[in-house]
């Protein structure tokens, strides 16, 4: 995220704070007290040359701290990846996450919240993919049947998807279950808060990842870590607008009626309360459906006449695909499919067979399973048919050529099949999505310069099976990369809850091959689940 | 389940085989039959093995239909329905005489019973506890090897 999640928001978690003589945090908090005379920041040298020598380091006055593995992110890929760790025995003082978040889900959560999933609803995500759980098991429905004392989630895993909505877990729920595995594992004593600058080879092997500390908490503006094996986890580089809008708020310095669904945007729902409002919505996938739901749920509540037009440019009208075996259900604009992927990615056939596929043959595959989608969930199929039938709520099919304002309110001048058409509404909520090249990333983009990674079939980081970042390897080190940067290997589903614990199980695998941990065979799963059962540290 | 027809077919024989085997083992004495204990033992591991060899063809018939799903998944309740069809065809073998190695006649109520808890107790175990001791599996399509 180029922007800082709001730091005015209430903290929904007590932050622990690590002992000063825990023998887990002595390895990570040294370096600030250990200051070494020079400038401490970058020197050119150090910024031009791909590898770099301890000697250079030294020279530029920036402290090193000796960490084995290191992961860079410190959201939800590095926080799975350091659980696989920690259940396959590695300790706390040869682990280290580089972050700016001060809790592992923050920055989900931010998200979740303002595309209108707040805790007590649901987020779209499998029962057996649980974060902080490797093995899936008890499923989410399970734990909810307990917890809740109640047979329901049961009941709709047994007969889902036929004859009821895909169980997905409440968003509430899955962030307690982060918490309470984040205490478990340690989490608080393996961070350290700052900005990575970047990530350079070092002579001899290894890698040197610079941090840029939290202002005033060290003495040098750049703390270096020295680590064997790196594994990046950085999520989406940023927000990006739809062209027109983008060139709209900027024209315009509006940021108040053109508005992502994956900012604050709170005052939309409250305009609506007052009065009239029309809201036009961009966008055809989960979030656009969180959108539509807290409009159409509102209007209920409180009695609105809240008119809502949704602008499709891809307009799906009903099933597609190109033979009877590819086929996926769409209708009145939506594509439907359960998940962020088709289900069989997570371990099934798509999943087997992404995993032969190379080039242009993977392109295509993904191509095959891409499109905007969203789940077919039963309720909201009610509302929208309600809203039709109404005629509160609109869909249309199309681009927008340009937006103007007008006497208050925003003309979108709509390329449609039948020519153009004008559409005044008050507010234009974009819920089209997170994506932004790589390279707009710094790390990333110094990765691509520097360090020999390469670019996968859709533009993303070139990753192995085992996850490890092509062309990086340096000596006996390496450098692994999971989550959305990853997006178009042979792993499909990457950006996910599983997909990101399918990631650091390839990732745990090819350290205990490389011997730096233990590979967790049956006996150690048993008995590591039943420490996570009874809450004990792995 | 997400299974591969590799998959499908490891976790079948290998789930079979254990949890089958040792539920077989359980219920044994408790069996509505009228034979000796060794008898009703070789009467139900010989059911277990027909069904363990039937379900070859089975898995292989569920995973064609199932290219018919989008999602590619076997949804958890056809796990549990497909108890019905598979029953009755080994139901209607053994009235037949056609499986080898049954000796003497095993009663309605005690097939039923048999094949419904040893149904019940893989399907139990495949849609839960597998992913402990197994943290591979899953994301292999069920393969264990």
């Amino acid at each position: 995220m180029t922007d800082q999640p709001d730091r005015a928001q209430p903290e929904t978690v007590q932050r622990r704070r690590p002992a000063a003589d825990d023998a887990g945090a002595v390895a990570v908090a040294a370096t600030p007290h250990g200051a070494a005379p020079g400038s401490g920041d970058l020197t050119d040298e150090l910024l031009r040359s791909d590898q770099w020598t301890d000697e250079m380091v030294r020279a530029a006055g920036i402290p090193v701290t000796d960490i084995p593995f290191l992961t860079i992110g410190g959201g939800i890929g590095s926080f799975v990846t350091v659980d696989y760790l920690r259940i396959a025995g590695v300790s706390t003082d040869r682990i280290a996450v580089l972050s700016n978040l001060d809790f592992a889900w923050q920055t989900y959560e931010y998200l979740t919240r303002v595309s209108q999933i707040p805790r007590p609803e649901r987020i779209r995500s499998d029962s057996a993919s649980r974060p902080d759980n490797i093995w899936g098991f008890p499923s989410y429905a399970l734990a909810e049947a307990v917890g809740e004392r109640t047979f329901a989630p049961l009941w709709q895993v047994l007969i889902e998807p036929i004859w009821a909505d895909y169980y997905t877990p409440k968003a509430g729920r899955v962030f307690a279950g982060l918490e309470r595995e984040s205490q478990r594992i340690s989490w608080s004593q393996m961070l350290v808060k700052g900005q990575v600058r970047m990530v350079r080879k070092r002579q001899g092997g290894g890698y040197f990842v610079i941090l840029t500390p939290m202002a005033g908490s060290a003495p040098t503006k750049r703390l270096a870590y020295r680590a064997e094996f790196v594994h990046l986890a950085v999520g989406y580089p940023g927000l990006r607008f739809l062209p027109e809008l983008q060139e709209f708020r900027t024209a315009h310095q509006d940021f108040h009626h053109v508005v992502s669904a994956y900012e604050e945007h709170e005052h939309v729902y409250e305009a609506a309360r007052t009065k009239h409002l029309v809201v036009m919505l961009r966008g055809g996938g989960i979030v656009a459906s969180r959108v539509l739901a807290r409009l159409m749920d509102d209007r209920a509540k409180y009695g609105l006449s809240t008119e809502i037009v949704h602008l499709f440019r891809t307009y799906i009208s009903s099933s597609h695909g190109p033979n009877a075996w590819n086929r996926r259900k769409g209708a009145h604009g939506f594509a439907y499919q359960g998940f962020n992927y088709p289900k069989s990615v997570w371990g099934g056939q798509l999943k087997a067979r992404v995993r032969r596929l190379e080039g242009d043959d993977r392109g295509k595959a993904y191509k095959l399973m891409g499109g905007t989608n969203t789940p077919y969930r039963r309720r909201w199929q009610a509302q929208m048919q309600e809203g039709r039938d109404a005629g509160w709520y609109r869909t249309m099919a199309g681009t927008v050529e340009q937006m103007r304002l007008d006497q208050g309110k925003i003309i979108s001048v709509v390329k449609t099949q039948t020519g153009m058409v004008e559409v005044a509404a008050d507010f234009v909520v974009d819920c089209t999505g997170l994506e932004a090249d790589i390279a707009e990333h710094r790390v990333l983009a110094d990765l691509l310069e520097h360090s020999g990674a390469a670019r996968n079939p859709l533009g993303r980081l070139d990753v192995e099976r085992t996850f490890e970042l092509r062309g990086s390897g340096s000596g006996p080190g390496v450098m692994y990369a999971s989550g959305a940067t990853t997006l178009g290997g042979y792993f499909p589903g990457v950006d996910t809850f599983l997909g990101l614990q399918v990631a650091a199980q390839e990732i745990a695998d090819d350290l205990a091959r490389r011997g730096f941990c233990r590979r967790i065979g049956t006996f150690r799963s048993i008995t590591q689940w039943l420490r996570w059962a009874r809450d004990q540290q792995p | 389940m997400l299974p591969t027809l590799g998959g499908r077919i490891q976790t079948r024989l290998i789930l079979l085989a254990v949890v089958g085997g040792v539920v077989t083992l359980i219920i044994g004495p408790l069996l509505p039959i009228s034979a000796p204990l060794s008898v009703v033992y070789q009467d139900t591991f010989v059911i277990l093995a027909a069904v363990a060899v039937l379900g070859i063809g089975w898995e292989c018939l569920y995973h064609f239909g199932m290219q018919w799903r989008w999602e590619k998944d076997w949804p958890t309740l056809f796990g549990l329905a497909t108890a019905i069809p598979e029953g009755l065809l080994v139901w209607l073998l053994l009235k037949a005489g056609a499986i080898p190695g049954i000796s003497g006649t095993v009663p309605a109520a005690a097939f039923v019973i048999d094949f419904a808890l040893v149904w019940l107790a893989v399907w139990l175990v495949a849609n839960g506890p597998m992913r402990v001791p197994f943290i591979r599996w899953r994301f292999h399509g069920g393969r264990l090897v």
